[in-house]
C-alpha cells in the first residue's frame, strides 16, 4: 500500500498541473503496474482545481478503466475536493 | 495605438470603451483619460498594461491625468509596470483599499506563488478565497498553455466595498482563442470559437471527449458557471469579438447552468476592435456567494448533461432501408 500525501507536492491550493502529472506519472502509474494500492492522501488540501484533479487521475482512468478506482482510494477530502474529484471521475467514465 | 480611459468602464458598461481602443500602428501608445473622474474595472487597466508592455517606455505617451482618481492608477502598479514616469503622489492608503496591483504572470510557479502569496492581500474570508483561488488558476493557466504569449498573463484584482464584490482581469497579447480552438475544431469567427471555448467538455487540444491527459475543456465553463450561479458578469473577448454573461434575474430561485452559453442571458458582438490575445473579466460577489460546493453540484450536472448530449451526437444510427 503506498499512500501519497498531496499537501507536500502540491500544497494547501492544489491547482499545479505539472506537480499532479509527477504525481501521476512517478506514484500512481508505477504503483498500478505493480498491482499495489494507493492513497491519495488529501489531508490539508483546503481547495484544488478540477485542471489538477483531471491531471492527476484522468489518465490513469483511461488507460487502466474504472478498475484503477478499485486501486486508488482518495483519503481526508473536504467536501469540495470531494465533489471536484466525483465530477472528474463522471465525465470521465462518460467519455 | 490609442487608448481612453473613460470616467466608468465596468463589465456591464465596458462595451463603448472596448469599442473606442484604437489597435492600429502597435509600435506607439497613447493613453488619455477622462478629465473629471476615472472608475475602471481591473481587467480595462489589465488591458492598457498588456498593450504597453509591448511597446517601448520612450514610445508611450500619457497625458498629463487630471482626474481626482488619478491615483488609482498609480497604486495599481501601472505606470511601474509600463516603466513610464506619472506626476502623481499616493499620499495616504485608503483603509478600505483591498486590491492586487498588476502582476505580470510568466510561467507555473510565478502562478502558484501568486496564488499562495498575493491573493490573500485580498483579505476574503477563507469560504470565499477558494473560488478566487479557482478562477485566477485556471485562466492563469490557460494563458500559459494555450496563448504563446510573450509576456504572459497580465492581471489584476480590487475588491468593491459598495457592491461587496472582487472584480478580476486577465488578459494577453498571445494568439487568441480562435487559434486555439482551431487545433482541435475549425471554426469560421472569433466568436463561434469563443462560444466553443465556453462549452464543457471542449478543448483545442483534442476532439475527444474528455480530453488529453492534461486538458478537458472545462476551466472557462466553470469560470462562466461561478459567476452565473452568483449573478455577476463575466466578460470573454479575443479577436474581433466578445461575449458577455448579463446578470441572471434574481427572481430565480435556482440558477440553471447550460452548456452552450448562448442559452445564457447573455449579450455579444463581432465588430470590436481586433485584439491579438484574449481578455477576460469576472466579478465574484462576496455577499451572496453560494457555497462553492454546491455550485459544483450544479455544474457536475451541467457538465455530464452536455458531455451525454455530445457522445449521444456521435452514436451509430441504424441503417433502415
Amino acid at each position: 500500500m503506498m499512500e501519497i500525501k498531496i499537501v507536500t507536492i502540491a500544497g494547501s491550493f492544489a491547482e499545479n498541473k505539472d506537480s499532479a502529472r509527477d504525481i501521476r506519472l512517478t506514484k500512481i502509474i508505477p504503483a498500478l503496474e505493480n498491482n499495489e494500492e494507493i492513497t491519495l492522501n488529501f489531508e490539508g488540501v483546503e481547495g484544488a482545481t478540477q485542471s489538477f484533479i483531471h491531471a492527476l487521475i484522468s489518465d490513469v482512468m483511461r488507460k487502466y478503466g474504472t478498475e484503477a478506482l478499485d486501486k486508488i482510494s482518495f483519503k481526508n477530502c473536504n467536501e469540495t475536493v470531494r465533489k471536484i474529484i466525483g465530477i472528474v471521475v463522471d465525465y470521465m467514465q462518460e467519455s | 495605438m490609442e487608448i481612453y480611459l473613460p470616467n466608468s468602464a465596468f463589465l456591464g458598461n465596458i462595451d463603448p470603451f472596448l469599442k473606442k481602443i484604437g489597435l492600429f500602428d502597435s509600435t506607439k501608445l497613447k493613453i488619455s483619460a477622462n478629465k473629471k473622474w476615472i472608475s475602471i474595472h481591473p481587467v480595462v487597466l489589465c488591458m492598457v498594461a498588456a498593450l504597453g508592455l509591448n511597446v517601448k517606455p520612450e514610445d508611450i505617451s500619457c497625458e498629463k491625468l487630471e482626474a481626482k482618481s488619478k491615483h488609482y492608477l498609480q497604486r495599481m502598479g501601472l505606470f511601474k509596470l509600463l516603466n513610464i514616469k506619472a506626476d502623481i503622489n499616493i499620499i495616504e492608503h485608503e483603509p478600505a483599499g483591498r486590491f492586487i496591483p498588476l502582476t505580470r504572470i510568466t510561467n507555473s510557479q510565478e502562478l502558484t506563488k501568486f496564488i499562495t502569496e498575493i491573493i490573500p492581500l485580498l483579505h476574503v474570508d477563507p469560504e470565499q478565497v477558494d473560488s478566487i483561488k479557482y478562477v485566477v488558476s485556471e485562466l492563469v493557466r490557460n494563458v500559459l498553455e494555450h496563448s504563446e504569449s510573450e509576456q504572459g498573463a497580465i492581471v489584476s484584482a480590487q475588491y468593491y466595498k459598495k457592491s461587496n464584490t472582487i472584480r478580476i482581469g486577465i488578459v494577453d497579447r498571445g494568439v487568441g482563442i480562435k487559434k486555439t480552438i482551431n487545433n482541435a475544431y475549425p471554426t469560421k469567427t472569433h466568436l463561434e470559437a469563443i462560444k466553443l471555448a465556453l462549452t464543457p467538455g471542449i478543448t483545442g487540444t483534442t476532439q475527444k471527449i474528455g480530453g488529453t491527459e492534461y486538458n478537458a475543456g472545462a476551466g472557462l465553463f466553470f469560470i462562466k458557471s461561478i459567476a452565473q450561479v452568483n449573478r455577476e458578469f463575466f466578460m470573454i473577448y479575443s479577436g474581433n469579438a466578445m461575449y458577455k454573461l448579463l446578470k441572471s434575474k434574481p427572481n430565480l430561485k435556482h440558477s440553471i447552468l447550460y452548456g452552450d452559453p448562448f442559452q445564457d442571458r447573455h449579450s455579444k458582438g463581432e465588430d470590436y476592435p481586433y485584439w491579438g490575445g484574449t481578455v477576460v473579466g469576472v466579478d465574484i460577489s462576496l455577499g451572496k456567494t453560494k457555497e462553492f460546493s454546491v455550485l459544483l453540484d450544479l455544474i457536475r450536472d451541467a457538465y455530464i448533461k452536455t458531455i451525454k448530449e455530445r457522445k449521444k451526437e456521435k452514436y451509430m444510427k441504424p441503417r433502415f432501408i
